[in-house]
């Protein structure tokens, strides 16, 4: 490219060849720089604290992964995988490192590359299946809020109770005697079916609730996003309330079916069989959520409202019958969310779902407002890099999901999949 | 001059605290394509807006093919037959543009030979027939926006400024393809600045200022009038010319 064409480039607000160069050595060097800090870590761990070591090969993995993407323009191109790939490998690379340090008999520290590999990668696999079992609950419980927020309008901060319900009926089947006895045996049929009937009724009776909630609360202050957030939270508040009258207030210790729970060993990894299941409903949820939204008409009409209520109308669509029928999707599939968190948490109580609303927000904020697929890897960066943390320096677990949403959004303030609305 | 299949009758328009139209008189009449003239803020895009009941008329009454649809919900009036092409022209940005024509076909799957005969007026929308709508030019766009409107047939096409922002080329195209939307026989009302463009098309045609109707009769008289033209339309015609 000549430097003209650079000129014109630059002038359609293109990078042009000279730019894109500077950009390749930048990419180049914070690869070498990164790699080079991590192998010297790696060598001669340069503090005593175990912690320094950590962060500082945290911080120099990090840069020559970021290096390492940026030599292929992945953050520009597919946002959502360049932040995946580098929560993923950082993760890896951190786990390996951490596991590859010990305290030595003269007081220091040593690193072992054997170690490192072996238990390492171990613990990273782990933490790996962990992290999508919860970030795929967190999705399921999330989806709906964003829909309902891209097609409507709507900030739903009472979906949380939605998840509540989920859980309770899990518990009021789990606790009964032939629920007890169909989820004790050691039938694949016995465990598989009570569970479905649980989602069944789940799903029923969260969409029956969202049904009123949208015709009582919802509906007289569309438009309006203060009132919204007031009425939800306060028709939050009922819900959890009647459940509470309904179930009473204390917390329930329930037992995962039988051939759900335990765990099986792999190599050097220990697996969670519930937290496979869980891997499994998230990925089938989304895999036909997306079928749904790509390859029906209703899923073409809920894509065109995101952009436009207003056009949707003028072609004919009734848009509050589809408002009607999204929220109650969304409130089941919080409650479908409910369930599956509940036999994941184990313990039941009126806030499992409240807990887990400021999850749910990080997750619609970083995926992109009413953008599903941006939801998926919202949910999939939260649960991973909590696990990631929560294995390397769990005090700082908690806040890594707020550091993740303030990164992405100084980055890309309309998140990492953004809805565009005409 | 045919049957109207359109009448507003002292239809005024309120949007927040603005009083936008003010009792504007106007008939469309059938198979006909009649152009509604006027300056900026003339209250144009308001009165196509408040056919389709997108803004609520405060006072008085519409009827279409007879029959009273003021209060008729916008859903409602695209079922019975009426299409709108709006002047940001509506298309979804982030749906192909197979999947807004199969928005747009709504009573079914699009008939295949009136598709034949859409794309034959747009032959573009064919090659970008998988592309995402956001990404087509300016043009493309007004080109796909049209062609929803027509995928199926139609009793009346509401089409606000489709000329606005694109190339002569372009704009040529599209006389082309109302021209041979006209010999269908298909009643359009079409709002526009481009003096040129509606006298290419325009059948009947009626000027608004400030918000009534002040002036309606035949295209060809208003076109063959220039102190006319310049009472009515002023400045902006000239620089439309």
């Amino acid at each position: 490219m000549s430097s003209a064409e650079n000129t014109a480039a630059a002038a359609a607000g293109e990078p042009g060849l000279a730019q894109r160069l500077g950009e390749r050595r930048g990419a180049a060097l914070a690869l070498a720089l990164g790699a080079l800090v991590f192998i010297i870590g790696m060598i001669v761990p340069l503090f005593g604290a175990r912690w320094v070591n950590d962060v500082i090969a945290v911080i120099a993995a990090g840069f020559a992964v970021h290096g390492a993407l940026s030599l292929y323009d992945v953050q520009q191109r597919a946002p959502q995988w360049y932040l995946l790939s580098l929560v993923v490998v950082t993760g890896f690379l951190a786990i390996a490192y951490h596991s590859g340090l010990s305290p030595t008999d003269a007081g220091g520290l040593a690193f072992s590359l054997g170690d490192a590999l072996s238990s390492g990668a171990g613990s990273w696999t782990q933490m790996t299946i962990n992290g999508l079992a919860m970030g795929l609950l967190i999705f399921i419980m999330a989806s709906g809020m964003t829909l309902t927020f891209g097609l409507m309008g709507v900030l739903n901060l009472g979906h949380s109770a939605f998840i509540t319900i989920g859980a309770y009926v899990l518990m009021t089947f789990l606790v009964s005697d032939w629920g007890r006895g169909l989820s004790g045996a050691e039938s694949v049929v016995a465990n598989v079916g009570l569970l479905a009937l649980v989602v069944l009724v789940a799903l029923v009776i969260a969409g029956v609730v969202g049904l009123l909630f949208e015709r009582l609360i919802v509906k007289p202050v569309y438009d309006n996003h203060l009132k919204q957030i007031l009425v939800t939270v306060g028709g939050g508040i009922i819900i959890t309330q009647l459940i509470i009258a309904i179930s009473g207030p204390n917390e329930v210790q329930l037992n995962q079916p039988a051939t759900l729970s335990g765990s099986f060993i792999v190599g050097p990894v220990v697996v969670e069989t519930f937290r496979l299941v869980a891997v499994a409903v998230g990925a089938a949820i989304f895999w036909g959520m997306l079928r749904v939204i790509n390859r029906t008409k209703v899923g073409i009409l809920i894509r065109a409202g995101v952009q436009s209520t207003e056009m949707v109308e003028a072609m004919g669509y009734r848009i509050k019958m589809l408002f009607i029928a999204v929220f109650m999707a969304g409130s089941a599939l919080a409650a479908v969310g409910g369930v599956f968190w509940g036999l994941y948490d184990t313990l039941i109580h009126p806030e499992i779902g409240g807990l887990r609303l400021f999850q749910i927000i990080i997750v619609i904020i970083i995926g992109g407002l009413g953008s599903i697929t941006g939801c998926f890897f919202g949910a999939l960066l939260l649960g991973l890099l909590s696990n990631y943390v929560g294995f390397v320096a769990p005090e700082v677990a908690e806040f890594s999901s707020i550091a993740l949403m303030v990164a992405v959004l100084m980055w890309r303030p309309q998140g990492l999949i953004p809805v565009i609305r005409m | 001059m045919a049957e109207p299949l359109l009448r507003l009758e002292g239809v005024h328009t309120h949007i927040g605290h603005y009083h936008i139209l003010h009792g504007v008189d106007l008939t469309v009449p059938e198979g006909e394509l009649t152009m509604l003239l006027g300056r900026n803020g003339a209250g144009k895009t308001t009165t196509l807006r408040t056919i389709m009941n997108l803004w609520k008329a405060s006072q008085g009454r519409i009827t279409f093919g007879g029959n009273d649809i003021t209060q008729t919900p916008t859903y409602e009036l695209a079922k019975s037959g009426m299409a709108y092409v709006p002047e940001d022209m509506g298309v979804f940005h982030l749906l192909s543009v197979r999947e807004n024509m199969e928005l747009a076909a709504r009573s079914g799957p699009i008939d295949p030979d009136r598709l034949e005969w859409v794309v034959g007026l747009f032959p573009a929308l064919k090659k970008f027939w998988t592309k995402e709508a956001g990404t087509l030019s300016g043009g493309q766009k007004q080109m796909l926006s049209i062609a929803r409107a027509l995928i199926e047939p139609r009793k009346l096409m509401l089409v606000d400024e489709p000329t606005k922002g694109l190339a002569p080329a372009i704009i040529n195209e599209l006389v082309g393809a109302f021209q041979q939307l006209k010999e269908t026989h298909t009643t359009v009302l079409l709002v526009e600045q481009n003096f040129n463009f509606a006298q290419a098309l325009g059948d009947s045609v009626a000027v608004m200022d400030d918000g009534v109707v002040v002036h309606t009769g035949a295209m060809a008289d208003l076109a063959a009038d220039e102190a006319l033209q310049t009472r009515l339309l002023g400045l902006s015609l000239d620089s439309h010319q």
